[in-house]
């Protein structure tokens, strides 16, 4: 009998909470070094381009092309390819610590090119106020490519939030723990149904808390 | 004031904008015109240095922007204060918060700032809308704050790149009744950049048309509308299309040539000659000098010698020619769609 292997429903919450944990763990690690990197790569990739502050046809080209690279391959592929640079970062192959590689290396290119969008929302006219005030190219950027793009750039934020804990799912599979890795080995694996509705039903909340509540913060960021 | 000498622009082997001459003193508008691809604004973003031009010079002040560095130019810019079209302002920045931008760029006080910016607000009329957003205005109301943030840096040249776009006939008269007003008591050189005729009509001081990258006419509004029947005069009153083109007996073209042609010169030219005298189109405005501008489609009904007519008219200021409307192809231009033509009829004139 399949059901009879599943964990009682007052054991679901010991195994459930510290896979949230971990999840929550991965995902704020991860999202911290993608908004480090991804913001000013996405600024990079804007403002080397014909309409940017300094545009440069050569380097835009080819940040442009590593950030297509990283986006281009399925997660499961990306972090298959870079486990020797993991092995180099980390030093190690498994668990939490190496899933925040190929995570990043997934989620960074993402948000840069979700920041480029953004700012590249804002018509013309508002972008040349800034030059043409005798503001420098730093000036232009803190005070109106991020302050206009703003609600377009947490909009792409809550993508991206989504986006890197369906991955940390995906790297459950190298033993990165998580709701995923839960799913996967006792849902998946064990015919575990109490576990296996339990994650999904956690996920589901999740995602439509993270949607809801970015899209609350774009509405109250929009005037 | 600023001064324009032979500006150039190409990109590779594309000249927009060839050997452009021109000047703008303190306290005048100066409107320059064209259709869309005429390089209007290539020449407004070359004026306010957001493109370098490829050659030639502008004078701010006495100072040639074009020779500056990166860093030099960008004080040198705040001499330059830019209304840009409508929809510039900072969506996510409050109408004071708008005006202040380009004073943080600066070493500007706080204080100073503020006081500055009630200033300004109160000038354009929008104090009690301070605290707004964009999106809280209308498109009149935020021109209105765009106006107030290009003279934010105290600049000696307003550069207006087609600032009434998009608004409606209403709104555009107060913002044009605005700018003329910050003309007079600001003494700024303003250049206004527009497709506009009847924005040219009502605010400007002189006129330049440009013509696939050239100035090809210019002089004062009055003196062109006035003294000639060359494509922008005729652009700048235009006729209703349909009228009397075809050329019927006793159909005249009349152009006034003076600002104080008598109004009633209807009645007494009839008298005069013993004719009726039949309006078949006609459009009399009174322009920024405050006198009389127009031009008008009439038939005298009497068989009449065209000299006794011409004299007629002449006698009271009113240049008559005889025969319908001047033939250009496809009809009279509207305003802001003046046609592409062929080089013969490219007249050139100068400013007197």
């Amino acid at each position: 009998m399949i059901l009879a292997t599943a964990t009682p429903w007052s054991g679901v919450s010991s195994l459930l909470l510290p896979a949230l944990g971990q999840t929550a763990a991965m995902v704020g690690i991860v999202m911290s070094i993608v908004v480090a990197l991804g913001l000013p790569l996405g600024l990079l990739i804007f403002n080397t381009s014909p309409r940017g502050l300094t545009p440069h046809t050569t380097v835009h080209a080819s940040i442009s092309w590593i950030a297509n690279l990283g986006r281009s391959l399925p997660f499961l592929v990306l972090m298959a390819t870079v486990i020797p640079f993991t092995q180099l970062v980390v030093n190690t192959t498994i668990g939490i610590k190496a899933a925040i590689i190929p995570m990043s290396l997934a989620g960074i290119p993402f948000f840069a090119r979700l920041v480029e969008n953004a700012i590249r929302e804002i018509p013309r006219t508002r972008l040349d106020v800034g030059i043409a005030s005798g503001a420098s190219v730093l000036q232009v950027i803190r005070t109106i490519q991020l302050t206009e793009a703003l609600p377009g750039i947490v909009a792409g934020l809550s993508l991206n939030v989504i986006a890197m804990i369906e991955y940390s799912a995906i790297a459950g599979a190298i033993g990165a723990g998580g709701l995923g890795y839960l799913a996967v080995n006792y849902g998946y694996e064990q015919f575990d149904s109490h576990i296996m509705i339990s994650c999904i039903v956690v996920l589901v909340l999740i995602v439509q808390i993270v949607q809801f509540g970015g899209d609350r913060i774009v509405r109250s960021l929009t005037h | 004031m600023i001064e324009v000498t032979a500006l150039t622009k190409r990109y590779g082997s594309l000249t927009v904008l060839d050997s452009v001459d021109f000047a703008v003193q303190a306290g005048e508008i100066a409107a320059v015109v064209g259709p869309s691809g005429a390089g209007k604004s290539t020449l407004a973003r070359c004026i306010n240095l957001l493109e370098k031009p490829t050659s030639g010079s502008i004078l701010v002040d006495g100072k040639d922007l074009t020779r500056l560095s990166r860093r030099e130019l960008r004080s040198a810019r705040r001499a330059i204060g830019t209304v840009f079209q409508s929809a510039s302002l900072l969506q996510r920045l409050t109408a004071a918060e708008n005006v202040e931008l380009p004073m943080r760029y600066l070493d500007i006080s706080h204080s100073e700032r503020v006081a500055r910016v009630r200033e300004l607000l109160d000038r354009v009329g929008m104090l009690h809308r301070a605290n707004h957003y964009p999106s809280q205005l209308s498109g009149g109301q935020q021109q209105r704050i765009g106006l107030a943030r290009g003279l934010a840096l105290k600049p000696s040249v307003l550069l207006a790149d087609e600032p009434t776009s998009g608004l409606d006939p209403q709104t555009t008269a107060s913002i044009l009744k605005l700018l003329a007003q910050l003309r007079d008591e600001l003494r700024v050189a303003v250049v206004l950049i527009t497709h506009e005729m009847d924005v040219v009509r009502n605010v400007a001081d002189s006129v330049a048309r440009l013509h696939e990258g050239r100035i090809i006419e210019r002089g004062s509004v009055a003196e062109v509308v006035r003294s000639s029947d060359s494509e922008l005069a005729r652009a700048l009153l235009p006729l209703p299309p349909g009228s009397a083109r075809e050329h019927q007996a006793g159909v005249w073209q009349l152009r006034y040539e003076r600002p104080d042609v008598d109004p009633a010169w209807l009645t007494s030219v009839g008298r005069e000659l013993d004719t009726d005298i039949s309006v078949l189109a006609g459009l009399i405005e009174t322009i920024d000098d405050g006198g009389a501008a127009g031009r008008v489609t009439v038939r005298v009904e009497r068989p009449l010698a065209a000299a006794e007519v011409r004299a007629a008219f002449a006698s009271r200021g009113i240049h008559a020619t005889q025969g319908g409307v001047p033939a250009m192809q496809g009809g009279i231009p509207r305003a802001g769609e003046v046609e592409p033509e062929e080089p013969h009829r490219a007249l050139v004139r100068s400013a007197a």
